[in-house]
Formats: structure tokens, sequence, C-alpha cells
């Protein structure tokens, strides 16, 4: 058993990590499934869309051969709406809200119809907003994932001259750096980024990071206002014994390397372990078997029935031929010559419901040993506790803490998503971008809200 | 298993389905697919003098995503040479002796030139006539097809020619391109014609190339007035053959229903507004002569669960239902009710009501589902909510009288009754 890179043929990667969701072929077959839809009043899909897509409006203008429309409908409510097509949880949110599910009818595919418009949009670079003049506001954004990029263009279209400062090589930020790569291309990702920049009046300083590079208090100085999107740092440690070991990594850090280095690059091992069962879980465990680790054993602490991952993600684990231990918590992980070659799991049980309503997992006592030599740990992700605190923001166990307007305790100082969440989708962060926008035109004096 | 057989003037064919005069009937090659197929009978498509057709000849309406809701056509009576089709004709005739065939005819219009053409026809051994009165484009500029139609003394006066030489039933075919089909239909009753059928094409532009910016049929850049037909045009039809079977003149011979027929149910409803039998083109023409089984089985298996033994037992059945508008009994009131089980909370109905009827439905905020119910007090029994449901027998509507007794507009005015007060 070794970890080692370079375990399968140049074509073997490709196919591994070619699009899980095809897009329409043509414009036939986005219309069948776009007359499809009810047209629905207050629609549940855009109820249930945390970036309040009109999606019935957009479906119609794909009928309508209004396709331009139908992305200008997607990209005003959420300028990432090509990449949240192709990542977005739909099963949950706008598709699982298809009022068809009721008639115990196949959803409108929805996603598959937003990645028919956006896609076209950004191929085509139709530009779908015009900038207002400069109003000679400037406004710094540090951190250029979903939040920051959506706050910006949304600032941008105001007039207001933005400046991010992103401490990657690249923009796009969790979208770019920790999603899957059947689901998002790294070229599409740049893409991405390049489309929401060619609004104009935002400007992307990379490779400058918060703490190191530049200061709070310095971008308070030099602009009128900032904002903080600065996500959420590596996987939260399992604080095990044996956690040191060689052999132990972070599903974060996994990701972030298959998301920037050649697949063939990417070391895995024989027996991989990962614990946890969110999308960042589901991510890491799909994507260790795609580099060909031989078996790939997904350990979770309580049921199926509290799974965080949907059970679109989960299926997609289990064709991939992940093995899921339900009830087993990590105790500790053993190795020899400083590797990993065990890892220890207590058996639980379930137990009362916990403030989720989830049932709380118990000890039972028992345990059992997994033959692994490579655990990856995904249960959660750990706020930039240190980052936040030298900075002197308040925060509550380093997710920063703000109020209604999205305002954090020191003055024009706002920030949004995962970084005050702890970790959401990356349509929530882009709503997040939207909110806190709109707080800074307010604080601007540019809009009255 | 009920009798489906059809005897129309004497001219008897196993089902009630015709194919009409068009492009499907214009050769052997077709009849004899569509015989084949089990259509009951075919109406050749109309002989005359010697036409020729341009390309392209059709366009259609489609409508989200169905093809073909509405179609047009340019195309005139048959271009190929007439002892041709007459020689076909024979053919098909012998090949099978129990399926009806009649000849569309449109001869140039003198009494010379239709009786040459009628003596023509029957030599085939044909069954029955009809005469081409409807054609709304080509024919027309020649003072042929519609233009005969829309002028009932012109009309009369070809009927009475043919009427002198034909030995076989004549059927007249109606234009739909006048504001009423009475005065014709009448008119050619009186000159002698043996039955009526309607409706023939309905002049129409179905669309424009909005790159080209020239509207469809295209034809080197141009196009015309087409006829247009298809299951669009059906509502029309229906109340125009309702005015015919109501009309105390033209009620007296029978009627051949036409106009957008694409299933059984359509040939159905055509017979209950007083047709004996109808014919059908454009669903043909959309899907091939394969649809005659459905049409056949459903009509029997529908024939079979209303205790009908032949087609007489409910042909014209529907005519006394439509009446006039002061007759209505305004006493009926119908309240809509929504099935909270079987509402999907799509909310169209809701915003069709809230937007543009009665603000008769309640919106009670969810997320992601709204509840929608129905304020009795405030619906005036439109149907519209139950209209654009798109669950089957989700929104009801309820019978709620306003009185007991049978009330119409002339009596509550008589009776000073109060009118809405909003």
């Amino acid at each position: 058993m070794a970890i080692i890179s370079n375990r399968l043929t140049k074509e073997q990667y490709e196919q591994n990590f070619s699009d899980i969701h095809p897009p329409f072929e043509n414009k036939t077959a986005a219309q069948v499934e776009a007359n499809r839809c009810l047209f629905c009043y207050d629609a549940p899909c855009t109820k249930s869309c945390p970036t309040s897509i009109n999606i019935p409006k957009f479906i119609k203008q794909i009928s309508s051969d209004n396709v331009k429309g139908s992305a200008h409908t997607i990209f005003i409510s959420n300028i990432m709406g090509a990449g949240c097509s192709k990542v977005c949880p739909v099963e949950k949110l706008c598709e699982g809200a298809c009022v068809y599910n009721l008639l115990e009818e196949e959803p409108i595919p929805i996603a598959r119809l937003q990645r028919y418009s956006t896609e076209m949009a950004m191929e085509n670079n139709w530009q779908l907003f015009d900038r207002k003049p400069s109003n000679g506001k400037k406004v710094a954004i540090v951190g250029a994932g979903p939040a920051g990029l959506s706050c910006a263009h949304v600032l941008s279209r105001e007039g207001v001259d933005v400046t991010i400062y992103e401490k990657e090589s690249k923009g796009g930020g969790l979208m770019t750096y920790g999603i899957a790569a059947y689901k998002v291309t790294p070229q599409f990702c740049e893409d991405e980024v390049k489309y929401i920049l060619s609004l104009g009046g935002i400007e992307i300083k990379y490779n400058q990071e918060l703490g190191k590079n530049v200061s709070v208090a310095d971008l308070q100085k030099n602009y009128d206002a900032v904002y903080l999107g600065i996500g959420v740092g590596v996987a939260r440690k399992l604080d095990i014994p044996g956690e040191e070991l060689e052999g132990v990594v972070d599903a974060i850090s996994f990701i972030y390397d298959l998301r920037s280095k050649e697949y063939r690059d990417i070391p895995v091992g024989d027996k991989v372990a990962v614990i946890g069962l969110g999308m960042t879980a589901i991510d890491a465990a799909t994507q260790a078997k795609r580099l060909g680790a031989k078996e790939v054993t997904i350990v979770y602490r309580r049921t199926e029935m509290e799974k965080p991952c949907t059970q679109v993600e989960l299926d997609i684990a289990k064709l991939d031929g992940c093995g899921i231990i339900w009830l087993a918590a990590p105790k500790e992980v053993k190795g020899s010559n400083g590797k990993v070659t065990q890892l220890i799991c207590s058996i639980m049980k379930p137990g009362e419901p916990d403030a989720s309503g989830r049932r709380s997992p118990v000890d039972t006592g028992e345990t059992f040993a997994l033959e692994v030599d490579m655990i990856i740990k995904a249960a959660g992700q750990t706020p930039f506790e240190e980052l936040v605190n030298g900075n002197q923001i308040k925060n509550s166990k380093g997710k920063i803490v703000i109020d209604n307007n999205c305002a954090t305790n020191i003055k024009g100082v706002f920030a949004g998503g995962d970084a005050v969440n702890g970790g959401k989708e990356v349509v929530d962060a882009v709503q997040a971008g939207k909110d806190g926008a709109k707080a800074i035109l307010g604080y601007l004096k540019l809009i009255n809200n | 298993m009920a009798d489906i057989s059809s005897n129309f003037l004497g001219i008897k064919s196993p089902n009630p389905f015709w194919l009409a005069s068009a492009p499907p009937t214009d050769k052997k090659y077709n009849v004899l697919r569509a015989f084949e197929a089990g259509w009951g009978g075919v109406v050749w498509k109309t002989l005359g003098s010697q036409v020729k057709n341009v390309s392209s000849r059709y366009s259609a309406v489609d409508y989200n995503g169905a093809k073909v809701m509405g179609f047009n056509n340019i195309e005139l009576i048959s271009d190929r040479p007439l002892d041709i089709n007459l020689k076909e004709i024979t053919e098909c005739i012998k090949l099978f002796p129990d399926r009806a065939m009649i000849v569309s005819l449109m001869a140039d219009n003198d009494r010379k030139s239709w009786h040459e053409l009628i003596k023509k026809t029957e030599d085939t051994g044909a069954h029955g006539i009809e005469l081409n009165f409807g054609c709304p484009h080509g024919m027309t500029e020649r003072g042929m097809g519609a233009t005969v139609g829309q002028d009932p003394e012109i009309a009369c006066m070809v009927v009475e020619w043919v009427m002198e030489a034909a030995t076989i039933p004549v059927i007249t075919k109606l234009t739909p391109n006048v504001h009423s089909v009475v005065p014709t239909g009448r008119s050619v009753v009186k000159a002698g014609t043996n039955a009526l059928s309607l409706i023939n094409t309905i002049q129409s532009v179905t669309g424009i190339d909005l790159d080209t910016f020239v509207p469809n049929p295209n034809v080197g850049g141009k196009s015309v007035f087409g006829g247009y037909c298809g299951p669009a045009v059906k509502p029309i039809a229906l109340k125009m053959l309702t005015t015919i079977a109501q009309d105390e003149l033209t009620k007296k011979v029978p009627i051949s229903g036409i106009g957008g027929i694409s299933t059984w149910k359509d040939a159905v409803e055509f017979m209950l507004l007083g047709a004996s039998n109808v014919q059908v083109c454009t669903a043909a023409m959309k899907h091939g002569f394969r649809i005659i089984e459905d049409m056949t089985e459903g009509l029997n298996n529908w024939m079979d669960e209303k205790g009908f033994k032949t087609v007489n037992d409910f042909i014209g059945r529907s005519v006394n239902t439509i009446t006039h508008w002061e007759d209505l009994d305004i006493n009926y009131h119908i309240i809509a009710r929504i099935n909270p089980d079987k509402c999907i909370h799509c909310g169209l109905c809701y915003i069709a009501c809230e937007d543009t009827s009665h603000q008769s439905i309640k919106l009670d905020y969810g997320k992601p589902y709204n509840t929608y119910t129905i304020i009795e007090e405030e619906c005036v029994g439109c149907n519209l909510c139950k209209l654009v449901c798109p669950v089957d027998n989700c929104i009801t509507m309820e019978v709620h009288r306003k009185g007991d007794e049978y009330l119409n507009w002339k009596e509550f005015q008589r009776r000073g009754l109060p009118l809405n007060d909003h």
C-alpha cells in the first residue's frame, strides 16, 4: 500500500473527470424541456433559489427564442449563474421545489436550462449590463470568490470603482479551487471570472493575501468602503491521536491540488478513508476514486437519515464505488514508520435529537479498525480565526459577525459569504455579495435603503 | 362492438372517416395506401382546368413546441392531367369497392365545362361529387373556388348547372371566408345540392420570417394569403357547422364535417353538431394515414361506453344545446373549488383570476408553496381558473344556483331585478 501519483492513463483521467452533467445538445432539446415549464406564479423554484433567480421567466425566454434575455434574467440575480448551473445542489433547491415533483413527475431540468442560456452568453461574450459612469467612489473587496465577485459586479454596475485583493493567482474562489473537477473545469472557472470582469470597473490584484500583503486598516484608509469575502480555511481538525501521521490530509488542500495541478501529479492512496459526508467529503471521495484509489470508504458518525449531502451527491459516490460506513466516528489514527496504516473508529448509535433536530450519535464503546493508507478529513471547515482577530474584527469562533446590514464592527467594513456563515453553497455566497453591495451602496449614499 | 359504418346519401363506407380533397388524395398511390390503412373513403383532390403549382407550398403555426397547430397551403387544384386522374380513380374504385370515392370538381365557370367534367367523372364509377366552392387562393383570381362560394347567386347558378347533369349525389363544399356560411348554404340547397360539406380553408398569413421579413410560405421572396386549416380552425368550423345544422332549410340535407379533425373525439364533436360523417386532412398530412386506426377504435369504444349502436344514434344530438344568449338561465351559478389534495401550488389560477378576472382566489404565503383557496362570494363561475390549472380535476366547478326557477334575461329585465353593484 502506498500513496502514489500517476496511477492512470491520460485517457482514463480525461474520462474520469469529464463533465458529469452534459449540456443540451441543441436548441430543440432545450426547448422541449423549456416548454414543459408551467410558468408558475410566485414560483416555488424561485423561492428556493438563494439568489431568487426569476426561473419561470428565464425558461420562457428560452421558449420564445430570447436567449439573450434569458441570460440577463439569470445574471441580474446571480452573476455566477453559469457556474451555479453546474455546481448547485439543485435537487434541494430549485429543482427540488419544482411543482412537477408533486405530480411525481420529473422536475424541469432548471440547472441544465440555466447552463444553456448562460453558456451561450459566455461563448458569445454578450455584454448584458451597462455600467453607470464612474461616481468616484472606491471600494476594496478581499477575496475574488463568489461573494466578492458578486459584490463587485453590483457595485461596478452602479459606477463604483472596485479593487479586489485575491490571495490566489486565479479568481473564482471556491468555484475554482474547492469543487470537484468533473463539475466545473478550471478553464470554465477562468472564463467565468473573465466574463464577470468584462463589465469593467473591477480590478483584481492577485497574490495579495490579507494579513500578509494587505491589512484591513490599510484598505479602510485607502477606500470608501471594504468588503470581506475571505471564505473559510482548511478542514476542521479531528483532534484524535495520530492525526499528524503522513497520509492524513485535509480535503480542501486535496481538492485545491486537484484543481491547480495535473491529475497525474496528484498522489492518492490504495485504500482511502474520507471523514465526513458533506458536499466536500463527497467531492473528495469521488475524486480519490477517480484518481485511481482502489478502495474509498466514507466514514460518517450519524445515519443516512441525518446526512448533510443530498441523495444525488451520495448516489454519485455510490456509483463511483465508494463505500460508506454509517455510525462510525474516528477515534485514532495508527501508523508505522510515521505513515498511516489504520483508522480506528468508534461504533456509534443514534441518541437524542440535538438543536438541529438531528439525532446525536452516542458512542457504544465498541470500535473497529479500517486498514487504510490515506485519510482525507472533510468534517467541516475552519474559519480564519487568527486572521480576523488580528484585524480586530468581531467574530464568533472565527466566523465574522455582521449586523442586519452586512456591516462588521469596523466602520465602513462589510463582510459576507463563507467567512460569515462558516461555509455554505456558492449560490449562498453570491447572494451574500449582492446583500453586501446593497449595504455598501447605502453606506456610500448611492442608493436609499 | 358498435357499428361504425356510415351511409352518406346512400354512399356507404366502413367508417365515417373520409380523407378530404387535398394532397393526400391526389393520386392512386396515396389513395391505395389510405384504403389499405383503413380510411372509409376519399374525396379525390379537385379536378378542373389545368394549373401549375409553385414551390414552396405549405407553412404552419407551432405553439409552445407543439408542431403544426395550424397549417396553411397555397397549393391549387390537381396539377396532374385530367385523363390520368380519371384513370386512376377508376382503378382505385375497382381495387377497393367497399370504400367511398367522391371526386372534387372545379370546372371553368360555364355550363358546358361543368357538364363535360361531370360526365367524365361519373364514367369512373365514382360514388359522388363534391363541388369546390371554397379554395381561397389562386383559383379565385380566375373567378372560381371561393369566388363562387362567396356569392350565393353565382353558387346557385353553378349548382343548377351541376344538377342538370349529375346522376350521382352532389355535395357542395362551403367556404368559411364569408360573414356567414348560411346564405350560400341556403342558396345551393335551393338549387338542389344533395348535401353540404364545410369548412374549406380560411384565408391566412401564418407568420413572417424575422430574418428575411417575408411571410411563410416563401416563394422566391414573396408570399400570398394561404388557406388555414388544422386543429386551430376546429372551433370556427364547429360554429359554422352549427349554423348550417340549425337553419331550417340547410338542415334538411346531410352535412360532411371538415376542419381540424385530428382524433376520434374531434370527429364525435362534429357529428354531435350535425355532421353525418367527417373529412380529415391536416392530421394525416402530419402523421400519415395510420392515424385512422385510433380514430376507428376510439369511436368504437366511445360508442360502446355510451350504448350507441350506430352512428345515427348520436349524429346531431348536441345541435339544440346551442341556443341564444337570451335563453340562458341567469339563475344557474357555479363556483370554483380547488382540491387541496391535488393542488401543486403553481399559482396559475391565482394570477389569472387576480390580474384578469374577479380577484376570487386567496393566496396564503408559504415557502416554497403558497396555498390557494376560492373566495366563494367573489367567484362568478367563469371557468378561467379551471381552464389554466395544469392538474386534471383539481379545480371543479360546483353548482350553487341563485334561485330554483329558470330565469332568462328577458324575464330578468321584465321583473326589474337588480344588476351588479360593483
